[in-house]
C-alpha cells in the first residue's frame, strides 16, 4: 500500500460555529493538496454540529469526518484526543494541521506525545518540498515545511518531521487567508460513532465563559502601541489618550504584557496580532524582532525610545530619541492643537 | 490530606528585552548576550505548588533538565522554598525536541516517587510551544489543566480549577494525579527568602564541587566538602541516562523527530529614516507633515 497524502484539518467550533482558523486551515489545506495530489479532510468534533459539515466541505474539504457526541460538547482533552488518535491510526493521514488556539495548544500536543511523532507549534507558514537527512544521506519528497519564528522571534525556523506520520503542525490564527465558501463544492460526510474509555472523563467542565474580544487590532487605522520603556500606569494614560484622540487602538508589546500594563489582548507581534495600520506609535519599545514580525508592515511608523541604537529604529520610519514621557505629552498636544 | 508535588522547570535565554547590545549590525543577534533566567511561567508553577504545600503538606520537588549551568535554577528554586531538587543532565539528553523532551521528564518523575500533582509553566519564553507539559501528560497518563490560573478547592482526590484564556475562562473538576500548566496571571511568585539563600548558599551539583574548593579552600579535599554538603542536604542530584529506565533510542537530537531544515534570521532592511528631535517644534512638525500626507486627522 503507498502511503496516503492526505492532509487532515482538525475544525474545532465554539457553540456551532467555526472558527476562522479551521477554515484558513482549510484554505492552505487545499493549496497543499494540490501539489501533494492528494485529498483534504476535516476532523469535525462536537454536539448537534451536523449542519456544520457542509460548511466544511464548502470552505476547502473533501470529506469531513464528523464525530458527533454528548461528551464531546465542550471541548475537553482527553475525549477529544481518544477520538482523534482512534482516527489517525484508521486511517494514517500524512499531515495533520490543528489551529493554535488554546484548545488546539492542548489537543495537538497530546495527540503528538500519544503517536511519538513531530509536532511544531505556531507556524506562521507551510509549504511543501524535499528534504536531505546529511547523517543518514537519505532523502525525503514532499515533506512539509513547518515555518515559525523562534527564539523569541528573532530567527525563523524551517521545521520537518522526516519520518513521523502524521506530519503535525499547530497554525496561528490570522497568517493565512481562508477561501470564502463555495458553495457548489461537493465532499463525502461520514459519521463516526466515537469509542470511549471511562478514563476519558476524569475531567468535568463545571462552567464556561467566553467572550467578544473588547479590541479590533487587525482593523485598527492607528495603533499607539506602549512597550517596557512605558514605566507606570501614568505613562500608560498618556499611551491611551495619544490613541483616543488619533481614532486609533492601544497596543503592546510583550514587554508591557508582561509588566502588566495592559491585557495581552493589545499585544502585537509573534505572540499576539499581526497588524497593517497607517499609522503605528512605538512608544518605549525596544523592537525585539518577535514584536516587530507584526507591525512591520505598517504605512508609517513612529518609534520613540531612549536607546538610540534600539532595533525598532531599523523598521521605523520617524526616529524620537527621547523618554516617552516627555515626548507623549508633546504629541498629544500637537495633535489637539491641529484638531482646533 | 497532603498532596506531593512535582514542579518542570526549564532554564531559558532571556529573549523578552532584546535590546541594541544584543542585535549585530547584519540585524542578527549574539545569543551570548542573553542572561539565563528561570523560564517566568515556571516560577508561576513552582508558587503555585507551595501555595498547595503552605495549605494542605507535603513536598514539592523541582526538576529540571539541562547543562550544569541549569543547577543555577535549582538553586534559585531552594531559596524559594522547594524540599528537594534534581537536575537531569546527560549528554544523552541533549538537542532534544518537545517529544524526546518529554520522553525524558516523564522518567525522571516515575523515578522521582510518588506524586499527586506536577506542575509546569504554561510555555517556557525560548520556544514558546507549551507542548512539554500536555506531552508529559499523556506519557504519563494523566489528565491535564492546560492555562491553570488558580485553585479554587482542593479535597481528597479531586482538584477544582479556574482556567484563563485571553478570551474568556473555564472551571473544571479533575481527579488526581494531574498536570497543571500556569499561567502569568495565577499568582505573583515569592521572592528568593534571605534567610534560605544563606542556608542553600553552597547547594551544589557534584560538578561544581571543585569550584567550591576553590572558593571555600577551609574544606581541605573534595571528601570533605562532600561530607559537610551531605550532612546538610545540599547535595543537588544529577540524574544521567544510567540513573533512569529509559530508551535510549528515544532521548536527545537522535531520538527527536522534529528536525531543523534550516533557519534564517530576520533581518529587519532599514527604512529611510527621519530624525525628529524631542522639542515641542519637532513634534509639531512632524504631526503636520503627517497630517498633510493623510496619515492623521
Amino acid at each position: 500500500m503507498t502511503e496516503s497524502k492526505d492532509i487532515w484539518v482538525f475544525i474545532e467550533q465554539e457553540e456551532g460555529n467555526i472558527i476562522d482558523v479551521s477554515l484558513e486551515l482549510l484554505a492552505k489545506g487545499q493549496e497543499l493538496a494540490d501539489i501533494l495530489g492528494s485529498q483534504v479532510w476535516g476532523l469535525l468534533c462536537g454536539h448537534q454540529i451536523d449542519e456544520l459539515a457542509n460548511s466544511v466541505i464548502h470552505h476547502g474539504a473533501d470529506r469531513v469526518l464528523v464525530v458527533d457526541h454528548p461528551e464531546l460538547a465542550l471541548y475537553r482533552t482527553l475525549p477529544y484526543a481518544r477520538v482523534a488518535i482512534d482516527l489517525i491510526r484508521q486511517h494514517q493521514p500524512y499531515i495533520f494541521l490543528i489551529g493554535a488556539t488554546p484548545s488546539g495548544r492542548d489537543l495537538a500536543p497530546r495527540i503528538a506525545s500519544a503517536e511519538a511523532v513531530g509536532l511544531t507549534a505556531d507556524c506562521t507558514d507551510l509549504q511543501i518540498g524535499d528534504y536531505t537527512a546529511k547523517k543518514e544521506k537519505q532523502e525525503y519528497k514532499d515533506l512539509l515545511y513547518q515555518i515559525r519564528p523562534a527564539f523569541g522571534g528573532n530567527i525563523i525556523a524551517t521545521i520537518v518531521n522526516p519520518k513521523t506520520r502524521p506530519q503535525m503542525a499547530t497554525v496561528r490564527p490570522g497568517v493565512m487567508q481562508a477561501n470564502p465558501p463555495d458553495k457548489s463544492r461537493k465532499g463525502e460526510i461520514e459519521k463516526i460513532e466515537p469509542a470511549f474509555e471511562s478514563s476519558d472523563f476524569a475531567l468535568e467542565v463545571l462552567s464556561r465563559e467566553m467572550r467578544e474580544p473588547t479590541v479590533n487590532l487587525k482593523d485598527a487605522p492607528i495603533i499607539v502601541a506602549a512597550g517596557g520603556g512605558v514605566q507606570s500606569a501614568d505613562e500608560f494614560h498618556l499611551i491611551q489618550e495619544l490613541a483616543h484622540i488619533l481614532g486609533g487602538e492601544v497596543g503592546a508589546s510583550r514587554a508591557a504584557v508582561d509588566a502588566g500594563l495592559v491585557s495581552s489582548e493589545h499585544q502585537i507581534g509573534q505572540t499576539g496580532a499581526t497588524v497593517r495600520p497607517r499609522l503605528y506609535i512605538a512608544a518605549g519599545i525596544s523592537g525585539a524582532i518577535q514584536h516587530s514580525t507584526g507591525m512591520d508592515k505598517s504605512n508609517k511608523i513612529i518609534a520613540i525610545n531612549t536607546d538610540p541604537s534600539a532595533p525598532i529604529f531599523q523598521v521605523a520610519h520617524y526616529k524620537i530619541v527621547g523618554d516617552v514621557a516627555e515626548v507623549l505629552p508633546l504629541l498629544i498636544r500637537a495633535v489637539r492643537e491641529k484638531a482646533k | 490530606m497532603s498532596y506531593q508535588s512535582i514542579v518542570l522547570v526549564k532554564q531559558v535565554p532571556d529573549t523578552r528585552n532584546i535590546t541594541g547590545e544584543v542585535m549585530t549590525a547584519k540585524g542578527t543577534m549574539n545569543r551570548s548576550a542573553l542572561p539565563a533566567i528561570f523560564n517566568p511561567e515556571d516560577l508561576n508553577a513552582l508558587e503555585m505548588a507551595l501555595q498547595v504545600r503552605e495549605r494542605y503538606g507535603g513536598e514539592v520537588t523541582v526538576l529540571t533538565m539541562g547543562p550544569l549551568k541549569a543547577a543555577d535554577v535549582l538553586r534559585e528554586a531552594l531559596y524559594r522554598g522547594a524540599d528537594r531538587v534534581i537536575l537531569l543532565s546527560d549528554r544523552e539528553f541533549a538537542g532534544a525536541d518537545t517529544q524526546a523532551t518529554s520522553y525524558t521528564l516523564k522518567c525522571a518523575i516515575e523515578k522521582a516517587g510518588k506524586f499527586d500533582l506536577v506542575f509546569c509553566g504554561r510555555q517556557a519564553i525560548d520556544g514558546d510551544t507549551a507542548q512539554v507539559g500536555p506531552q508529559v501528560a499523556e506519557k504519563i497518563g494523566l489528565p491535564q489543566i492546560t492555562y491553570a490560573e488558580s485553585i479554587i478547592s482542593l479535597e481528597n482526590d479531586e482538584i477544582v480549577v479556574q482556567r484563563a484564556f485571553d478570551l474568556g475562562s473555564e472551571l473544571v473538576k479533575c481527579s488526581l494525579p494531574c498536570l497543571l500548566t500556569v499561567v502569568s496571571s495565577a499568582n505573583r511568585p515569592r521572592p528568593a527568602s534571605a534567610r534560605k539563600r544563606i542556608a542553600y548558599k553552597l547547594a551544589a551539583v557534584p560538578a561544581e564541587y571543585p569550584d567550591l574548593l576553590e572558593k571555600w579552600p577551609e574544606f581541605e579535599t573534595e571528601k570533605a566538602l562532600e561530607k559537610y554538603l551531605a550532612e546538610r542536604n545540599l547535595e543537588i542530584p544529577i540524574w544521567t541516562v544510567n540513573d533512569l529506565e529509559i530508551d535510549k533510542n528515544q532521548l536527545g537530537l537522535s531520538g527527536s523527530p522534529t528536525q531543523v531544515y534550516k533557519v534564517n534570521f530576520v533581518v529587519l532592511e532599514s527604512t529611510d529614516i527621519k530624525e525628529i528631535s524631542p522639542t515641542a517644534e519637532g513634534i509639531q512638525e512632524l504631526i503636520d507633515e503627517l497630517v498633510k500626507e493623510y496619515v492623521v486627522g
